[in-house]
């Protein structure tokens, strides 16, 4: 056993360090080429920019087009995110900075379980609950009075169903509020006491040490928290699937269903019975996967920037 | 101590090696999937756990694309393979594929209107219209007219029909495009469509939330889910003329026509005057020579296989309609046998042999 604590002992262990992280790399490429791999049909037969960019998906007529997917991706989850952002930067500050410990501690747990409830539950809250309390108390009064006062609006509301963008927006947007309220909060905890105790020495107030000394330097964590949100309401599923409404017909309409690329591929894998079918849900896979890997490098670069600032900031 | 234990465990496995049970593995549709658990669970009692069945319900896509790939003994589809497959499989294997149908299921127009309590009346050209969204109310004089002693509320119609891909909506498509030109044309029938109108809910039980929260909503399920769960679902006016409520017997009647000696036949808007005209077979698939699928591995296999499948055909027809599927009819029963016994393994005809006996 002499042999493993000596250099060529400590050799090995590097290279099995070197293994296991190649393996992730490897497998993050091998995910990329085995999603391009099946798509290729499509992306081949559309070319990548027609197939991103075409407005038709008609699977009985061989028709495939991912716009309707990709655009209802992103209006769902980028209005998630600015729906919840503040709400949970507010939430997150509270329990920092102004709650006291056990009202703080009862929020956290509060905050972790939602993070932990799973999403189909979600989705089921949507049908039963959400929805149908939207359409009669938000969406036919809204109808009603636009019907009345500004048609001009009735076909940016769309059929007030209840099941469409606006639900699902609303359930993501709840979905998402303690990934960014619990990355805010730990930035915000770890601001250094110093820089507390320097801005209280000059005289500031509780408001003006939270504006000028510690959310500048927690930018950076809180922005993490809100990418890392976007990401996840990106991918989301379940939920979304079970309150939008699923229709890809464009143009989309607040109250009237949608369609994202999560949710085509949940619900049409199963069944697609057709090579070219298939292979254009793997193609809009291999389309989720570019969207994640943009806004996860979107995200390193904000994050570098701050950082960045931060330091030449000290 | 632990050294007999583990002993213990091996005598264990080698006893269950020893008793050689068969594993016939399945994939496929979801509709049926009660049913084949059903058949699979009794099945194991009868042969005391000589054949076991593994069924996954992947969906009919998976488990025709799994039976091609000669993953599985048996495929399972909601519909027949198209002629383009069944040529694709001679070329590629040297021997046919049989689609043999072993139970029904009727898909129903499902409504929530407040205060209407008896089932409405619906022809195969006002579901049309209504799924083109040409009938968006529900006083329209054409839904009025059909049913005279209702009154109708001036709801909007609200249509509800899956987001998934699924069996339940080539039925219904195929229906429609049978009784509307309008709609084979602008539509078509497939497993995913690209629907005019509607709110898409995932699987039955998402249509079924969705109607059952909003008034005036129109959907379309699986009778068997509709029964269990106490949805209002409407009659459908038949080839004959007549107004069909979906039961256990109409969908057995929609069945009662000629059929194809391949069974691959839409039975939808049937000819059978009693008959359920939003009915379908659902499949079992599997190659004439079973030799040329490659998870058949020993004759033993492909008669445990052809056995089973016999008597699914036969004695396991009484577990159709405890389940709310519809059995096969006389005819149905002696075209599935025939397809059956057309079986062999390499050159032995063991279909022949095990369904005559």
């Amino acid at each position: 056993m002499r042999w493993l604590y000596t250099h060529f002992g400590d050799r090995i262990f590097a290279f099995i360090l070197l293994l296991l992280a190649t393996g992730v790399m490897a497998l993050a490429l091998l995910m990329a080429y085995e999603l391009y791999r099946g798509g290729s049909p499509v992306l081949h037969g559309f070319g990548l920019l027609g197939f991103a960019l075409d407005t038709q998906w008609d699977p009985v007529r061989g028709k495939f087009g991912a716009w309707p997917y990709i655009l209802g991706t992103l209006i769902v989850s980028l209005s998630a995110l600015f729906l919840s952002f503040f709400p949970a930067l507010a939430t997150a500050i509270f329990v920092a900075e102004y709650a006291p410990k056990w009202l703080a501690q009862i929020i956290n747990f509060l905050l972790d379980l939602m993070a932990a409830v799973p999403s189909v539950v979600y989705g089921l809250w949507g049908i039963f609950v959400l929805a149908p309390w939207l359409r009669d108390k938000v969406q036919l009064p809204l109808y009603f009075w636009a019907s009345e006062h500004a048609p001009a609006l009735l076909p940016l509301l769309g059929v007030p169903t209840g099941y469409g963008l606006m639900s699902a927006i609303l359930i993501l947007a709840s979905m998402v509020v303690p990934y960014t309220a619990a990355l805010a909060r730990d930035a915000i905890a770890l601001v250094p006491k110093e820089h507390r105790e320097a801005a209280y020495a000059l005289g500031a107030t509780h408001w003006e040490v939270l504006r000028l000394a510690i959310l500048p330097l927690a930018r950076g964590g809180i922005l993490a928290g809100a990418f890392l949100a976007l990401g996840r309401a990106v991918g989301e599923t379940m939920a979304v699937t079970m309150v939008i409404g699923n229709s890809h017909k464009l143009p989309y309409t607040i109250f009237g269903g949608a369609a994202t690329m999560p949710s085509v591929i949940a619900n049409e894998f199963t069944e697609a019975v057709e090579d070219l079918h298939l292979s254009a849900l793997i193609a809009v896979g291999f389309l989720l996967f570019l969207v994640a890997m943009l806004v996860n490098f979107t995200a390193a670069y904000v994050l570098r920037r701050q950082e960045r600032l931060v330091k030449g900031a000290l | 101590m632990r050294k007999r234990g583990f002993i213990g465990v091996l005598v264990l496995l080698g006893l269950t090696w020893a008793q050689q049970s068969v594993t016939l593995v399945g994939a496929g549709a979801t509709f049926p999937y009660p049913l084949v658990a059903k058949y699979a669970d009794a099945y194991v009692r009868l042969t005391g756990g000589k054949v076991r069945i593994n069924y996954q319900s992947i969906g009919s896509g998976g488990g025709i694309r799994q039976f091609l790939e000669q993953t599985v003994h048996f495929g399972a589809s909601d519909a027949p393979l198209d002629d383009q497959r069944m040529k694709e499989i001679r070329g590629r294997f040297k021997t046919n594929a049989l689609n043999i149908g072993y139970a029904l299921g009727a898909v129903v127009p499902t409504y929530n209107l407040p205060g209407v309590q008896e089932p409405l009346r619906f022809t195969g050209q006002v579901l049309a219209n209504i799924f083109l969204g040409k009938i968006k109310t529900w006083n329209d004089p054409a839904i009025q007219e059909l049913n005279p002693g209702v009154k109708l509320p001036p709801l909007p119609i609200t249509v509800v029909h899956r987001s998934d891909g699924s069996g339940t909506t080539y039925v219904w498509a195929d229906y429609l495009s049978k009784v509307s030109p309008e709609w084979a044309q602008k539509v078509g029938r497939g497993t995913s469509l690209a629907w005019p109108v509607g709110v898409g809910a995932k699987g039955n039980e998402g249509v079924a939330g969705v109607v059952r929260q909003t008034p005036g909503a129109l959907g379309y399920v699986e009778l068997t889910y509709a029964k269990q769960n106490g949805l209002a679902y409407g009659a459908v006016q038949n080839k004959a003329g007549r107004f069909v409520l979906a039961d256990l017997a109409s969908i057995k009647a929609a069945a009662n026509v000629p059929l194809p000696g391949d069974m691959r036949v839409s039975l939808t808007n049937t000819a059978a005057p009693e008959g359920y005209p939003i009915a379908s077979f659902t499949y079992l698939l599997l190659y004439e020579e079973l030799s040329a699928n490659k998870a058949v591995a020993s004759e033993e296999e492909a008669r445990a296989l052809v056995q089973f499948v016999n008597w699914i055909l036969t004695e396991g027809q009484r577990y159709n309609e405890s389940l709310n599927y519809g059995a096969l009819s006389p005819v149905a029963q002696q075209r599935a046998l025939a397809l059956l016994s057309r079986v062999t393994y390499k050159g032995k005809s063991i279909g022949k042999e095990i369904v005559n006996r």
